[in-house]
């Protein structure tokens, strides 16, 4: 868990000081979502996959306590040993007492959010537990010792070289190798050596059906798989919101998830859990964590539907040019926004602020959380709770920040450079912080006040002109 | 105890039960369900060929893996192409060698190239992961259209692992550069049998 207390305004600027990178990190973004757009046009029932997915989640949300009752029973049923953690603490002291009955103190741990959200690697640590990420992207980000920066791509903030020189000092790859193909590979050689050789291994849950007690996870890498099943124990951990009544309900899921995520049809592994090995043992964490308080809100009781594909984070103008870091939050983005102020009002009163609410976000939802009016709310809850003041600046600065660039100008073109052929002044005032970060486009030669002087009687004789037609 | 509290929680805090949506599942329409089989496992970093027969699957391996040792199979028809015995396996860590896997899917599906494989089809959950390479035999009666067929065909909890499978391992994770062969196998070839 990241929790550095800085604003989201104030880490977007340290974000935005390359702009080169920004414009990248913007770039790659962007291109993640059109993979997605392309594969959601090459399904005509799209929009109607959506709808039954929200409806699905719908029932789901307003029928969790049966459902959760059944879930059990059939996961028990199943030789499955079902934990129950209320918050974050009670979520890794269950994870550290069965790495303690196991007499293990190295665990190999596939993507997890929730994880993430816990804390679980630091307390870990701090037990004096090895924990290694496995994905790809996890494992790079923790070699940093830094936090990931997008729930799907933990490490897309990072160009090849910083990859290259992390993988440099940490596995002895060759000093300035850029190559992916090459850099994978030490990544596949030191995990391998990973999977073979611990004993326990921590996945997270991306669907838990009721009707079967059984639970799916989903990686492209293969690396929950080569886990768990060299592992003599498996430890899945799930926020209770993952579940799903019927196996056939997993036909929506999977056809959203994967093309709303990268844009692929569906991901490479999506295993199926229902039943330990024989001499494994699978255990199952459900965590609370905030989710009945948000469960009881009304109006951002739909967050709870999140399959957490990140197409909200890509196609946010806002994530896109600040960084995942900035949201000093395990999820980041416009979900990440809706979910921070429930488990801390006050900490996190910064992000529902972090938002143009252009609505991007909830186009591209797969199962069609109204996420910028929930944004909208929190700001409204956040004001009655007294964080106004502070929470106003913050989204003046953050748009500034965030969203000045030449681009933008070109964008905006005529009014932009209208501003600074008019007026100067008003846009290299250092007190506008839309300067900040950026060097304005070169002025013209001619001062306005010069040209006005020249062209004066000329100007009033074309516009009457124009009047008169 | 949490778990109480927790359900407890829930309980109070949920809406009116809403009915779950009478239509989830939809049909797609695709002409020729191999030809999109093959193409979509094209993209995901896969090679479908098409066969007649095992002497066809056979001639292919010989070539396309030719001078490879580490074999295992569980087709009996391919049985004599292999030299790791998988039944004389007990410990998954003893797959750690292999280098091409031969074995059968059970259904695959035309919308994802996804190939649902359970352990009817699997002496070893870690089998299709582990091993360097992966080929897998599909009938192309087996192939359906999308995901929903899929879930009505099959009985995915009929065993205690299952996996759908589309393409080798993959990862896009350092600057977005696609690389195949992230942790599980690094090559996919799917023959469809008659
Ligand atoms: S809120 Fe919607 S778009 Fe964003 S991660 Fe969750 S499911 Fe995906």
């Amino acid at each position: 868990m990241n929790v550095k207390r800085t604003t989201h305004p104030d880490a977007s600027a340290s974000f935005n000081r390359d702009e080169a990178r920004v414009d990248w990190h913007d770039e790659t973004l962007w291109f993640v979502r059109s993979k997605r757009d392309r594969a959601a046009r090459l399904v005509p029932e799209w929009e109607d996959l959506r709808e039954a997915a929200s409806r699905i989640k719908d029932h789901v949300l307003s029928n969790m306590h049966d459902l959760l009752v059944q879930f059990e029973q059939n996961a028990v049923r199943n030789g499955i040993k079902v934990h129950w953690a209320a918050d974050a603490a009670e979520h890794n002291a269950i994870v550290h007492g069965i790495l303690q009955e196991n007499g293990v103190r190295q665990m190999v741990k596939s993507k997890s959010m929730l994880t993430e959200e816990c804390g679980l690697n630091e307390f870990l640590k701090e037990k004096g537990v090895d924990v290694i990420d496995s994905d790809l992207g996890e494992r790079i980000v923790q070699m940093r010792g830094e936090p990931p920066s997008h729930i799907v791509l933990p490490a897309i903030h990072l160009k090849k070289a910083d990859v290259g020189e992390t993988f440099h000092q940490h596995l002895g790859t060759e000093a300035g190798a850029t190559d992916p193909q090459y850099l994978t590979e030490a990544a596949r050689q030191h995990l391998r050596e990973t999977f073979l050789t611990r004993r326990v291994a921590l996945t997270g849950v991306n669907f838990a059906i009721a009707e079967t007690g059984g639970f799916v996870v989903c990686t492209n890498e293969g690396n929950a798989d080569m886990g768990v099943h060299l592992a003599d124990v498996h430890i899945a951990c799930m926020g209770f919101e993952k579940l799903l009544p019927r196996t056939e309900h997993l036909g929506v899921f999977l056809r959203l998830l994967a093309r709303s995520a990268t844009g692929q049809p569906i991901t490479t592994y999506s295993s199926h859990f229902y039943r330990p090995r024989p001499g494994q043992q699978m255990h199952l964490v459900v965590v609370d964590n905030g989710r009945s308080r948000q469960l009881g809100r009304p109006d951002f009781r739909n967050s709870l539907k999140c399959i957490r594909c990140a197409a909200c984070l890509n196609t946010c103008p806002v994530y896109r040019r600040s960084g995942g870091h900035s949201y000093h939050s395990a999820v980041a983005g416009p979900i990440g926004s809706i979910l921070a102020p429930n488990l801390d009002m006050s900490q996190n009163a910064d992000l529902p602020f972090a938002s143009t609410l252009c609505g991007s976000c909830s186009n591209v939802c797969p199962v069609k959380i109204d996420i910028h009016d929930q944004l909208y709310k929190w700001r409204q809850v956040l004001v009655q709770a007294g964080h106004t003041p502070a929470a106003k600046t913050v989204a003046m600065k953050t748009m500034a920040t965030v969203l000045a660039s030449p681009r933008l100008y070109k964008v905006a073109g005529q009014l932009g450079r209208k501003v600074l052929r008019l007026a100067p002044a008003l846009a290299e005032n250092r007190l506008n912080p839309w300067y900040q970060q950026r060097e304005m486009p070169e002025a013209p030669k001619e001062s306005f006040r010069e040209w006005y002087a020249r062209n004066r009687s000329e100007v009033r004789g074309q516009k009457s002109e124009k009047i008169e037609q | 105890m949490s778990r109480d509290r927790i359900l407890a929680a829930i309980r109070n805090s949920q809406p009116e039960r809403l009915p779950l949506p009478e239509k989830f599942s939809f049909e797609s329409v695709f002409d020729d369900l191999p030809a999109q089989f093959a193409a979509v496992l094209a993209t995901v970093g896969g090679q479908a060929v098409s066969v007649n027969d095992y002497a066809e699957i056979e001639a292919h391996l010989r070539t396309a893996y030719a001078g490879v040792t580490n074999i295992a199979t569980t087709l009996p028809q391919l049985a004599h192409l292999s030299d790791v015995d998988l039944a004389a396996v007990t410990d998954p860590h003893g797959l750690a060698g292999l280098n091409l896997a031969v074995i059968e899917g059970q259904l695959g599906v035309a919308e994802n190239a996804a190939i649902w494989l359970d352990e009817r089809n699997l002496p070893h959950r870690a089998l299709p992961m582990i091993t360097q390479y992966l080929a897998i035999v599909v009938r192309r009666s087996d192939l359906v259209p999308n995901m929903h067929d899929a879930y009505r065909r099959l009985d995915v909890a009929a065993t205690g692992f299952g996996t759908f499978l589309s393409g080798p391992s993959k990862t896009a994770d350092i600057e977005q550069s696609l690389v195949v062969g992230a942790h599980g196998a690094r090559g996919l070839v799917v023959y469809l049998l008659p």
